[in-house]
């Protein structure tokens, strides 16, 4: 079924010749034990017909508590005030059955998670339906609101519709699931979507796909878009206009171009500056942003990004500057008194960050002067192979099939260097780093460390090897025990290595001073750290030992764009100076790009590529390895524009029954495009890892460059 | 599924057989019903007790008594009191006082129960939580000792107020009642209300604190607010959404709240004069009688086997996630 056929209404509603949405003055505060938390204060803004507006912020700045205010869903508790205006009718003050009226009829909403969005006890076919029967009851029979649902669900590219209307959630993947709200999100035909973070929890090849689908989405119901994300390249190529919030107010709004191109206000410079990006191949200094959020309880007078900003003079602290129009451009303000300054300076967007914020590049590390080839070899893996077996049966249990998580993968990591393992969930990198930490024989294949085989050691020698190998993992808040001091949580690691205690009193505030934090603050508990500070004090810890190689997994994707550039600068800097090796876990590519020597994209338990940063970014070999970097937004509006993007269909396929021959060819735009005689080859031939350029192997039968950044 | 239920079913079997020869065997062992025969005044004739000791099958090994009287039980026959009464037919009456005393009073518990923890979660904090709260630690610390003399009280109380009998509070019919089927059923139903209430109230207790900090769980759950943002009022979102999953937890509560309570019920047989099946293993303890205590202990097994199966077929209807194929 093609979108034509799916009747919606005319886009162009007679109403809604203004702005579908206005809002105007809006504050919204909360009660907590600490006092009032104004999370909203004093926001306004519009959005017309068909326009998408994206609203960038980090974590708290109350970028999702002004969207909720909108759709009235914001819990009893929370006092609002100032207009908000849909199609010229004043929602605040509006009984909840009058705006649920409105709500997933006019103004619909898509949430963040989509894993917890669907009520689980009932059918995704139902649910759906149920959003077009509360409004249309009387109008539209149940009969015909489930075939509705069925076409809704074909629209949003789920395959076999009229089957999967009868599934639950849980038998969704978390992209289709998004696709399901999706599809009740428009249902209704609305004026005016919201997307909360709307591909936040998801993989970047299925964020491609949603992205896409929003567009799609748009241009049928012809409806306004709020788009909400802390992800600049998100609204990059996708927003007209953006608006950029912090501490409860918005700091700068303007077109997309304008201010990706000529930021002025500090924060956004800030926020453009500390983004690596995917389409820079020389050195990038990422910028910091130093301190924390304020907290929205008690804020002191003046600008609240005073005590964070490179920038402040006395006059910032006196009274909170208002959102002006910046000189000489239309629709564009910022809030900030030296504006013209900003503006004033040579450089432009990111590189102006640069300029003001003073980041710098980290120096190579002394060891990186030898020629790789020559270096120690400090994690080798040689064919590691990782099964689990599928159970059936409570009583008489038998074995019913395999779990192939990690098929057979080999790669080295040398001395000084950082290997970045790139994937989608579920493709085996956390499996292969469980094994390589787990240090035992594997199932197939052999780990070495330092030259160490790990089937070929006794307990003592694998206790003895944990020294030269330490871990980070991903959640700074989990990673700790809470009811550790800080100094026993970094001693820990020193202690059960039996080292004397003057020697552990000694290392550990000189640990504290080498991740950036204060040693006074030693005999504090977590609970009194931030994240971007806990995962400091993690590092700290996997430094103790004075390890030869660290491994991290996934070690800043919890933590905000501000406080992440921070931790990547600090493991750069570490890295040189104690020319430590990483081996670096992490979905985010663009990361992997900023830090990474060498990459292995895994996909399905197997290395499918892998080599140097540059090249396999800047000339990709394997189509996976290309709809992977295409699918990730870069912050650029103009570039992002102009990018083909490969959309891959379909979810990963399960590793209990991976497809034969080559495991990819199931998604592969390449396969599909090829004669039969050709695509039996792939069906056929398992493809093994051919050297491409120098330091440059894919896995594929048809290899070709394809250039997508 | 059905296969997975039939399975369940079969292990329950075996674990019934387990429990009640576990329970025959030790009253078996301790009672010595020969003794208290010989206690009379004037003793019985030896013969009588020979004969009464070979009834008993007291002759044979415990193991051989049990696979005996089992015999009997598989073919409907739960053998013979010692005063050489029919089990039985004594059985099926009890069974009935025990169910239409408890049915109803369980079905108000779990209904009103319910409602009241809903209320409560949707309303946290609110005067109606507190008093909620409040009375629920009350009737949860009062035994029902406490509560059926209460209830006895009151229901005293009213009568003398109105000036007639209407809640009638001993046995479960009058005695020499004459009348239509209506008029016997008003009856009933006057014997009834009292002990449904001593039931019923300690159950909403109980179950309300339960679904309140279950519905809490879900008030503040995802797709609540999806369900909202669809268009649907909160009301309508918490109770078509929120209750139905926050139901799920509950089911296995209801289903050994059952089972449980219909022997667990003791003392309210005995303040209420219901001869159900708690007054019957009084009775058959007092009598030294180890048929009586092993079919009251297989009942009870089977009540408590049947609401586990019942929690896995509630579950499996309540919640798709766990549905097996």
């Amino acid at each position: 079924m093609t979108t034509s056929e799916i009747q919606f209404d005319a886009p162009a509603d007679p109403v809604a010749d203004g702005p579908v949405l206005q809002v105007e003055d809006l504050q919204v505060s909360f009660p907590s034990e600490s006092g009032r938390v104004h999370a909203v204060r004093g926001l306004s803004y519009q959005v017309s017909p068909g326009e998408v507006l994206g609203i960038v912020g980090e974590s708290g700045s109350g970028k999702s508590v002004s969207s909720l205010a909108v759709m009235g869903l914001l819990p009893s508790s929370a006092r609002v005030s100032g207009s908000i205006k849909f199609q010229g009718r004043e929602l605040i003050g509006r009984s909840d059955t009058e705006l649920s009226k409105i709500r997933g009829r006019r103004v619909s909403m898509v949430f963040q998670d989509p894993l917890s969005a669907l009520t689980p006890v009932y059918t995704v076919g139902d649910q759906i339906a149920e959003a077009i029967l509360v409004h249309k009851k009387g109008a539209v029979s149940k009969a015909a609101a489930a075939k509705r649902s069925v076409e809704l669900l074909d629209l949003v590219g789920i395959p076999n519709a009229a089957e999967r209307v009868k599934a639950f959630p849980h038998e969704f993947s978390g992209g289709m699931r998004q696709r399901a709200v999706i599809a009740m999100a428009i249902a209704n035909d609305p004026d005016l979507i919201i997307a909360d973070e709307p591909t936040t929890a998801l993989d970047v090849t299925v964020q491609a796909q949603v992205l896409q689908l929003l567009e799609t989405a748009q241009e049928v119901t012809g409806a306004g878009i709020v788009i909400i994300t802390h992800d600049l390249g998100v609204v990059a190529g996708f927003a007209d206009r953006l608006m950029v919030m912090y501490a409860g107010r918005a700091v700068e709004k303007g077109k997309v171009d304008e201010i990706y191109q000529q930021p002025r206000m500090p924060y956004t410079l800030g926020l453009l500056g500390s983004i690596p990006r995917l389409d820079f191949s020389e050195k990038q200094a990422l910028v910091p942003i130093k301190g924390q959020p304020p907290s929205l309880t008690d804020l002191p007078p003046g600008c609240p990004f005073a005590p964070r900003c490179p920038m402040v003079v006395d006059a910032c602290h006196t009274a909170e500057p208002p959102l002006m129009d910046v000189d000489g451009s239309i629709e564009h303000a910022a809030a900030c008194i030296r504006t013209n300054e900003i503006a004033a300076a040579d450089a432009e967007g990111a590189e102006a960050a640069v300029e003001i914020f003073g980041a710098e590049v980290a120096d190579e590390p002394e060891v990186a002067k030898i020629p790789r080839e020559q270096r120690d070899i400090v994690l080798g893996l040689d064919n590691l192979v990782k099964e689990y077996p599928v159970n059936k049966g409570v009583v008489f249990k038998r074995r019913v099939g395999t779990v192939h998580a990690v098929a057979g993968i080999s790669f080295d990591v040398r001395e000084g260097e950082t290997l970045g393992l790139v994937g989608e969930s579920g493709c085996g990198k956390t499996t292969t780093l469980m094994e390589i930490l787990n240090l035992q024989k594997p199932m197939g294949g052999e780990i070495s460390v330092l030259g160490t085989k790990s089937s070929e050691v006794d307990a003592k020698r694998r206790f003895a090897i944990r020294r030269d190998m330490s871990v980070v993992f991903q959640d700074p808040m989990a990673s700790l025990d809470p009811r550790l001091t800080i100094h026993d949580c970094i001693a820990e690691p020193m202690q059960v290595h039996g080292y004397a205690k003057d020697e552990i009193n000694r290392r550990v505030p000189e640990l504290m001073r080498l991740v950036g934090l204060r040693p006074d603050q030693l005999s504090r508990y977590p609970g009194e750290f931030s994240g971007g500070q806990r995962q400091r004090i993690g590092i700290a810890r996997a430094l103790a030992l004075e390890p030869k190689l660290v491994v991290l997994d996934e070690p800043v994707s919890a933590l905000d764009v501000s406080i992440q550039a921070g931790v990547i600068n600090l493991l750069e800097e570490l890295k040189s100076k104690l020319g430590l090796a990483y081996l670096f876990v992490a979905h985010d590519l663009s990361v992997v790009r900023h830090i990474a020597d060498r990459v292995a994209v895994m996909y399905l338990g197997k290395i499918i590529e892998i080599g140097g940063v540059d090249s396999v970014f800047d000339a990709p070999r394997h189509p996976y390895t290309q709809a992977l970097l295409s699918a990730i937004p870069i912050p650029d509006p103009v570039k992002e524009r102009q990018r083909e993007r490969i959309i891959l269909t379909g979810d990963l396929p399960s590793p209990a029954n991976p497809p034969s021959g080559c495991r990819f060819r199931t998604r592969c735009f390449l396969h599909a495009s090829l004669p039969p005689e050709k695509q039996r080859q792939c069906i056929e031939v398992e493809p093994l890892r051919e050297a491409q350029a120098a330091d440059h192997e894919a896995a594929c039968h048809f290899a070709q460059v394809r250039q997508v950044l | 599924m059905a296969g997975f239920l039939l399975r369940r079913l079969v292990n329950y079997v075996v674990l019934a057989l387990v429990a009640t020869f576990l329970a025959f065997t030790l009253a078996s062992a301790t009672f010595d019903p020969i003794g208290v025969l010989q206690q009379r005044n004037p003793p019985p004739p030896a013969a009588s007790i020979e004969a009464k000791k070979r009834d008993l099958h007291l002759d044979q090994p415990i193991p051989q008594r049990f696979v005996t009287w089992m015999s009997g039980v598989v073919q409907g026959d739960f053998g013979r009191t010692v005063a050489d009464r029919p089990i039985t037919d004594e059985l099926g009456r009890r069974i009935g006082v025990s169910l239409r005393l408890f049915l109803l009073g369980i079905t108000f518990g779990i209904l009103f129960g319910v409602l009241l923890g809903v209320v409560s979660a949707i309303r946290q904090y609110k005067f109606s939580d507190y008093f909620a709260t409040l009375f629920s630690f009350i009737l949860l610390s009062m035994p029902v000792l406490v509560l059926g003399p209460l209830l006895k009280m009151g229901a005293q109380g009213i009568n003398d107020a109105i000036g007639s009998n209407v809640l009638i509070f001993v046995g479960e019919t009058t005695p020499g009642f004459q009348g239509n089927w209506f008029e016997q059923l008003g009856d009933r139903i006057q014997h009834l209300i009292l002990p449904t209430l001593a039931i019923a109230l300690g159950q909403i207790a109980f179950y309300s604190r339960y679904q309140r900090s279950s519905m809490l769980d879900v008030l503040g759950s995802d797709f609540l607010r999806t369900a909202q943002a669809k268009g649907l009022t909160r009301r309508k979102a918490l109770f078509k959404h929120g209750l139905r999953t926050a139901l799920i937890p509950m089911a296995t509560l209801f289903a050994f709240g059952f089972g449980l309570l219909v022997v667990g019920g003791t003392f309210t047989e005995k303040i209420f004069t219901w001869y159900g099946m708690g007054d019957w293993l009084v009775v058959g303890i007092g009598s030294q009688d180890a048929n009586i205590t092993a079919t009251v202990t297989l009942f009870v097994a089977v009540c408590v086997l049947f609401s586990g199966w019942l929690a896995d077929v509630l579950y499996a209807a309540l919640d798709p996630r766990i549905r097996v194929n």
